[in-house]
């Protein structure tokens, strides 16, 4: 079977990397066509919610010029939509800069969030996870599910205080908040980055760790890994090579659907530790009603999701090839 | 059942409190700590110990003590009334967001699963809505209304709809082919009564445990808008309100920060252990993979 696809087995890999790539069109539309049609839609007048309380017939129209909904709905989307091909998303309404310059400036802290804690997740909750289900039904397995059950329950911004109050306050080991570019000194970096992460990937943490203590609790039963076992493999290498590589597509899977939480969580998490990254600029956007910057980094978040769940997908390919759609 | 038992003049089963929480100790822990959550939210009036609004400049920041269980905020105010009636908004959004969006995606996942023409185009515009981050979808559609309960409830059905479709979806597929369907079909049966009658009865299970998932998502959103601003008005005594406000003296009181931080993962763990359980009690397939 394995020998029969073989010889076309890269072109099919192609294929089907070419069809996902596709897949991407109309999801990234639907969401072009949202973010644009909510201020056309939504109910009551924007434009005189985004001037403000005390705004002028003069300033609401000023508004409504601005965000072009002056002009007929179709005239208003041909422009939008051919400004966003050849990446413009428009002007802020505030500080008339153009939103993607805003939103490059600001990529750098949310990006170093994110990454630290995927590291720091995944490093841990995968093994801790493996642990579990090797450990089935002892203590320790108690333990990781008790954890994994609590963190599913821990908004993460209560834990980002616990955090603050324990390790900045009480014991001074950590900064309080703010953001060292990596720019200005390797630990000072990592230091601003520890709490944030741990605060931002508790609850992705336990996502994972329970979905690797159920898909290698299903491989440790199967017969290869008795068969492992029987002819002598060290524990780890039968852990490791035999049962982890075999329980990886689950694993992956969820690292993958996962990210959403991360960047949800990226918006809370940067207003408590106030890191000057894109949540941040999202929360002073939403207070300042200014909807041309929540529009673009609607369309970044979004696309940033797409992306990993193509990379996800695309690793299928390598991780099972079984895998075929 | 109960004829069987009649014919053999055995005694009819009884329903016994004890057995049920032995038999289901997760299902029964969860649901009596909502229970007492939703008592508590309904009885605030009664519970609380003061006016949750009234400011008292002289009491500012008091630490917790007899007199201020859990102490007072920056203007004086009792963090315990403020917590007790916090449970109103919470309870109030989860369950109201897990009843719309329950029916809502329950309407439109039978549809997507039943009729193959709207199939392709709902679920679409379900992939493009999943696409954005919930708490990012809500926040849009409140940066272009007033603040108030009824527009966080709708932004936060919006993005949490998908994910019952799919659910409900899923299973109708996989209903549509067995044998009794098409034996139904055969006969002549008109498709609402076959939906209604044979399909619906098949999603009830998995929708509830999704439905309990989704309420306890829909209250970590709400308390995350009210902390970031965008969620009910300030003067609302909502528990991501009260962290929001207790953020500036944080670290002078930090219980105006933690109690009701405590409080609101108390109720999402108490949702989530109940929809464990009834997961683990309908679904015996799926609790095994999990």
């Amino acid at each position: 079977m394995v020998r029969a696809t073989q010889g076309d087995g890269s072109a099919v890999v192609t294929a089907y990397i070419v069809r996902r790539l596709f897949a991407v069109l109309p999801v990234m539309a639907v969401v072009a066509l949202f973010v644009f049609f909510l201020l056309r839609f939504a109910p009551g007048d924007p434009a005189a919610i985004i001037a403000g309380d005390d705004a002028t017939a003069e300033s609401i129209a000023a508004v409504r010029a601005k965000l072009g909904l002056d002009r007929p709905v179709v005239e208003q989307f041909a422009v939008w939509l051919w400004g966003l091909l050849h990446g413009d998303m428009g002007v802020s309404i505030f500080s008339n800069l153009a939103v993607t310059r805003l939103i490059a400036q600001r990529l750098e802290p949310t990006l170093a969030l994110t990454l630290s804690t995927l590291v720091v997740a995944v490093g841990l909750a995968v093994p801790i996870g493996v642990l579990a289900a090797w450990k089935a039904r002892k203590l320790v397995d108690r333990l990781v599910m008790g954890f994994a059950v609590l963190g599913f329950a821990m908004p993460g911004f209560v834990l980002a205080y616990i955090l603050i109050y324990f390790f900045a306050v009480q014991w001074q080991l950590l900064p309080v908040q703010g953001y060292q570019p990596i720019g200005e000194g390797f630990w000072p970096f990592v230091e601003s980055l520890i709490l944030p992460s741990v605060a931002l990937g508790v609850t992705y943490m336990a996502l994972i760790a329970r979905i690797t203590r159920a898909s290698m609790l299903e491989v440790l039963q199967q017969d290869y890994i008795r068969t492992a076992n029987a002819k002598g493999l060290a524990t780890d290498r039968v852990l490791l090579l035999h049962a982890l590589k075999n329980a990886a597509v689950p694993i992956v899977t969820v690292i993958g659907i996962g990210i959403a939480l991360l960047i949800s969580g990226v918006v809370i998490t940067e207003t408590v530790f106030n890191i000057p990254g894109l949540g941040r600029l999202t929360v002073d956007a939403v207070l300042k009603r200014d909807y041309p910057i929540v529009q673009g980094l609607i369309l970044v978040f979004a696309a940033a999701k797409v992306l990993v769940n193509l990379i996800i997908d695309i690793s299928y390919a390598f991780l099972d090839p079984r895998i075929r759609y | 059942m109960a004829i069987l038992a009649d014919d053999l003049a055995l005694p009819p089963r009884r329903f016994s409190l004890v057995t049920a929480i032995r038999r289901n100790p997760t299902i029964a822990f969860g649901g009596l700590l909502l229970a007492a959550l939703i008592v508590m939210a309904i009885l605030a009036p009664l519970i609380a110990t003061s006016d949750p609004f009234k400011i008292a400049p002289v009491n500012r920041l008091r630490p917790p003590s007899e007199r201020w269980w859990f102490g007072t905020d920056q203007f004086g105010r009792d963090v315990f009334s403020r917590t007790v009636y916090g449970a109103r908004v919470s309870l109030i959004v989860g369950l109201s967001v897990a009843a719309f969006s329950s029916l809502l995606g329950l309407a439109l996942g039978l549809a997507c699963g039943y009729f193959r023409r709207i199939d392709g185009l709902v679920m679409r515009v379900m992939d493009g809505l999943m696409a954005i981050p919930s708490i990012l979808l809500a926040i849009a559609l409140i940066t272009l209304t007033r603040p108030g309960l009824g527009i966080v409830i709708v932004a936060i059905v919006i993005p949490e709809v998908p994910r019952v479709v799919r659910v409900v979806r899923a299973v109708v597929l996989s209903i549509r082919s067995q044998p009794y369907i098409e034996s139904a079909i055969a006969g002549g049966t008109k498709n609402t009564k076959l939906l209604l009658r044979h399909v619906l009865p098949n999603t009830l299970a998995p929708l509830i445990v999704q439905s309990t998932y989704v309420c306890a998502s829909a209250m970590l959103i709400e308390a995350g808008l009210s902390f970031l601003g965008a969620g009910v008005p300030p003067e609302v005594p909502s528990w991501g309100n009260i962290i929001a406000q207790g953020r500036t003296f944080f670290q002078i009181a930090p219980w105006t920060i933690l109690i009701p931080g405590t409080f609101l993962a108390i109720t999402v763990l108490a949702v989530n252990l109940l929809g464990d359980g009834l997961r683990d009690r309908l679904d015996p397939r799926l609790a095994r993979r999990l």
